[in-house]
């Protein structure tokens, strides 16, 4: 047996204005836990698209075991045992686990029926075997984000992976849930399992991985012993300079109330309630996390708060001025800005140029419109000015928005709701999909703003982040706001349960028709808010 | 990476329509062999005739200028994401509103009667596309729906009151006891009348024949287009009308009224369908009459299609449906009619059809192209 499993030898791939990897190695060993980390577009993605044969190599060999393989398609990949689970999952909802386990590969019954049966046992031997705790005959629409991501990677099991790679697996998961997948990880290396770790968080590298691999720029600026090294180094690695991974915040008072939300109440068209009896304030020089799993009610609370949703009752103050309900561009005049929790959904026109862009919500306004007609000097000027104080790539005005990366579509919102001077900060997901040195840029903004006295609303799926950035934290389940927390003294254990309404998170992984108990009331609660 | 980068790609993206233009001409001249004649001469007979002399430039103009009309009524509506397809009956209620102007205000000078016509055209369009915004915006009915069921009532009401408004028989049709075969209203005021390029012309000593229809709406269909261009890039107004069609929910972050936006939108679309009474009726028959709109609204969205929904791009492909129909009709004319005017209309067909094709491998070229960079 060789010593590698898997050995990628001085793999490169050029596009037509890149080298997406330069003479890349990359050499993984049996039973290991691999990560594979760096910024986005350092190349990491390509290269484990040539393994999984989305894409062929121009030049360099792979080999698995020793021999040398010619990956062409994924179903070579397949055969020779390498699975990948994608980040975008790829179920049928309304079909079981059993059968989108088996889609494609179905075990046949008198040569012409589904043999569910042998399916599900086969499925329900590979969950026992690798720890996993799933119910073969559950609808995939009637399970949990978490539930799904290990669907994902049974699939991948039972077509027989030897080598599975998991592309940044963490993204979608609760902290909870983050911990179960890296107790199935250990569980299947146990097994004798080989999986490569795609990820650009670090503290997950340092968590679960053997060996990290760093890549920068289309190259690998190093291979190491999780154990030999640590955060910072990793992130220096990648990003090829200092970096301050944790954000400094200068001590500051806070200032006056900026905005207060009274018994806050929102109800959906069939009239369940999405946010029950919210009571927030946020003062001057201060930064308010929501801590929450995604779909509590963050976004309504967003969009309540920037005019983008009617409330049902409850009353909402910015300074003495009540601005419940006021229509999206009053509460924009009254200084308030948005950085949308959806990019392309909100933020941003991709079809637009950046000048475009940057004068979105202010493009009707003085000195962007001068009575009737755009002030295309002015507009320019502005869209020049906001590039080189934010460090916009590629430095042209001109550019459509969608032909720019995501971190600097980002930056093109931050500079945007930065400009105006806001006294309150809406900041939803304001890092998502960035990478290490856009979410540093991000951050330092936020502090920035803070330290000028404006008052911020942050909502981020990013525990690290609400942590270190915020002054108090609220914790939000289910649309009810459960404890708002001085960031100083909070217990990172115990926020976690709180997120997951405390104490419940076990009950979370069961599918919620199988919870004895409230289960009728939970579940029709759950088909309306669908 | 992006389109700048890569003129080529940039350039493949623009000139789709052409590719299809020379590919319809490809395709028609099989047919054309199939016929039995030769296509170079036909093709060659149909461009001499069409564009060889004054008289046929005037003709070709004459048939582009409703089609400019139309066809930018789509492509603005386009623009804020909204497939306009109502044009047909908003032609009919324009034109229609314009002659009733222009016959019932009798006794207004020129000055005064001439812009209160073209705005009743624009107006008439403008109402009926008014309803389809209207429940576009404040219920999400989709427009297409509405403005199909909007082109049958056009058709029946202006129908209706073509009856109500007949022109009285004249004297030789009551001498010899018949009505109107094809119902018409009362010609229009004097005052009303749009001057004929060839008047304007034969003052300049330039011969175009007196018989040719082209006449001053052709400049105010040119207008237009300078109009919607500049409404559409250089105002405010555009710059939210373009943000609502490309992406709304963006636009409604951004404090932007969409509802607002599409009645709009929908308001201008229907006028520019409208204006086509200003070349029917105040240039060209001086009356209503349904059959000289028949498919101009349709047709309208071919044209916008072949122009890239751009204003100036609706001018260019009118002026080649305007060459194709005239040089059509008149290549008919001139082989004793072995080519028929319906293999214009198969061109014109095949050229709408290809641009889509065109198009969408042109995308899926550059798209390729891209991701691979």
């Amino acid at each position: 047996m060789a010593e590698y499993l898997l050995e990628m030898k001085n793999i490169s791939k050029h596009f037509p204005l890149v080298k997406a990897n330069d003479r890349v190695n990359f050499s993984v060993k049996k039973g290991e836990i691999h990560a594979l980390v760096g910024e986005n577009g350092a190349g990491k993605s390509t290269l484990m698209s040539i393994l999984y044969g989305l894409y062929q190599a121009d030049e360099g060999e792979i080999f698995i075991d020793g021999k040398k393989v010619n990956i062409t398609n994924p179903n070579k990949a397949i055969e020779l045992n390498i699975g990948m689970v994608h980040q975008h999952f790829m179920l049928v909802p309304p079909l079981t686990i059993a059968e989108n386990v088996i889609l494609g590969r179905e075990p046949r019954k008198n040569y012409f029926f589904v043999d569910k049966q042998k399916a599900a046992q086969e499925i329900k031997d590979l969950s026992e075997k690798f720890n996993f705790k799933i119910n073969p005959w559950v609808k995939i629409e009637d399970v949990s984000v978490g539930i799904q991501q290990r669907v994902e990677i049974i699939k991948v099991l039972y077509r027989g992976a030897e080598i599975l790679i998991l592309d940044e697996p963490t993204a979608v998961l609760t902290p909870q849930e983050v911990d179960e997948l890296f107790r199935m990880l250990e569980s299947l290396k146990e097994q004798g399992k080989t999986i490569i770790f795609i990820t650009h968080k670090l503290n997950e590298v340092m968590a679960v991985s053997d060996q990290v691999t760093v890549m920068r720029n289309g190259k690998v600026v190093g291979t190491m012993k999780t154990a030999d090294t640590n955060t910072s180094e990793i992130a220096n690695m990648m990003v090829g300079r200092e970096v301050l991974l944790e954000t400094k915040k200068e001590e500051q008072k806070a200032g006056k109330v900026v905005l207060k939300l009274e018994n806050i109440n929102i109800l959906n068209q069939h009239k369940f309630p999405i946010l029950k009896d919210i009571n927030l304030t946020i003062k001057e020089g201060e930064i308010l996390g929501i801590a929450g799993v995604e779909g509590n009610g963050q976004t309504e609370l967003v969009e309540a708060i920037t005019g983008l949703r009617p409330v049902s009752s409850g009353k909402i103050f910015l300074y003495e001025k009540d601005t419940t309900n006021l229509k999206p561009r009053k509460i924009r005049e009254l200084s308030v800005a948005h950085i949308p929790e959806d990019r392309r959904k909100r933020g941003i026109i991709s079809e637009y140029s950046v000048a475009e862009n940057l004068i979105l919500g202010f493009h009707y306004r003085s000195p962007f419109t001068r009575g009737l007609s755009l002030n295309f000097p002015a507009i320019n000027q502005h869209a020049r000015q906001l590039i080189s104080d934010y460090d916009i790539r590629p430095p042209d005005k001109d550019n459509l928005l969608k032909s720019l990366s995501g971190g600097n579509q980002q930056k093109v919102i931050v500079a945007r709701e930065f400009y105006g001077e806001p006294i309150l900060l809406v900041a939803s997901q304001p890092t998502r999909g960035l990478d290490v040195g856009s979410i540093e840029f991000v951050h330092r903004q936020l502090l920035q703003a803070r330290g000028k006295g404006k008052a911020i609303l942050l909502v981020s799926a990013e525990l690290d982040e609400i942590l270190s950035l915020s002054d108090k934290i609220a914790v939000i389940y289910e649309g009810q706001i459960i404890e708002v927390i001085n960031a100083e003294k909070v217990d990172i254990k115990r926020l976690g349960l709180l997120m997951t309404g405390a104490g419940t998170s076990q009950r979370k992984e069961i599918p919620k028709k199988d919870i004895e108990g409230k289960t009728e009331e939970r579940y029709l609660k759950n088909e309306a808010k669908k | 990476m992006k389109q700048k980068s890569n003129p080529f790609l940039y350039f493949l993206e623009k000139i789709t329509p052409l590719i299809a233009i020379i590919g319809a001409l490809l395709i028609g001249s099989v047919v054309i062999l199939l016929i039995g004649e030769d296509p170079i001469q036909v093709y060659k007979m149909m461009f001499v005739l069409a564009i060889g002399n004054l008289d046929g430039w005037g003709n070709v103009l004459f048939r582009a200028t409703p089609l400019i009309f139309t066809g930018l009524a789509v492509a603005f509506a386009f623009r804020c994401g909204l497939f306009n397809i109502g044009g047909e009956g908003q032609v009919y209620v324009g034109a229609f509103l314009a002659a009733y102007v222009g016959f019932t205000f009798t006794n207004l000078p020129s000055i005064i009667l001439i812009p209160l016509t073209i705005a009743a055209a624009a107006a008439g369009g403008a109402l009926w596309a008014f309803v389809p915004g209207l429940l576009k915006a404040k219920t999400g009915v989709h427009e297409v729906i509405v403005t199909i069921m909007m082109n049958w009532i056009a058709t029946s009401l202006t129908f209706y009151l073509v009856l109500v408004y007949k022109a009285p028989p004249t004297e030789e049709m009551k001498a010899a006891g018949v009505q109107q075969m094809i119902p018409h209203t009362s010609e229009i005021a004097e005052a009303a009348r749009l001057p004929r390029i060839s008047t304007i012309l034969s003052s300049l000593n330039i011969q175009l024949p007196a018989h040719n229809p082209l006449n001053v709406s052709f400049f105010i269909a040119i207008a237009a287009a300078f109009l919607v261009y500049y409404i559409l890039w250089k105002t405010s107004l555009g710059y939210e009308i373009r943000a609502v069609g490309y992406n709304q929910t963006a636009s409604e972050y951004a404090g932007i009224n969409i509802a607002k936006n599409i009645i709009l939108a929908m308001l201008i679309s229907g006028a520019l369908a409208g204006l086509v009474g200003t070349n029917e009726v105040m240039g060209y028959k001086f009356r209503w009459r349904q059959e000289l709109f028949t498919n101009l609204g349709f047709n309208g969205i071919a044209v916008a299609l072949l122009g890239k929904n751009h204003p100036f791009g609706v001018v260019l492909a009118a002026i080649l449906f305007g060459i194709l129909s005239y040089g059509g009709a008149l290549v008919n004319i001139f082989t004793g009619g072995k080519i028929p005017r319906e293999l214009i209309m198969v061109i014109q067909a095949v050229i709408v059809i290809l641009v889509v094709v065109a198009d969408e491998v042109a995308k899926r070229f550059i798209l390729r192209r891209k991701s691979e960079s």
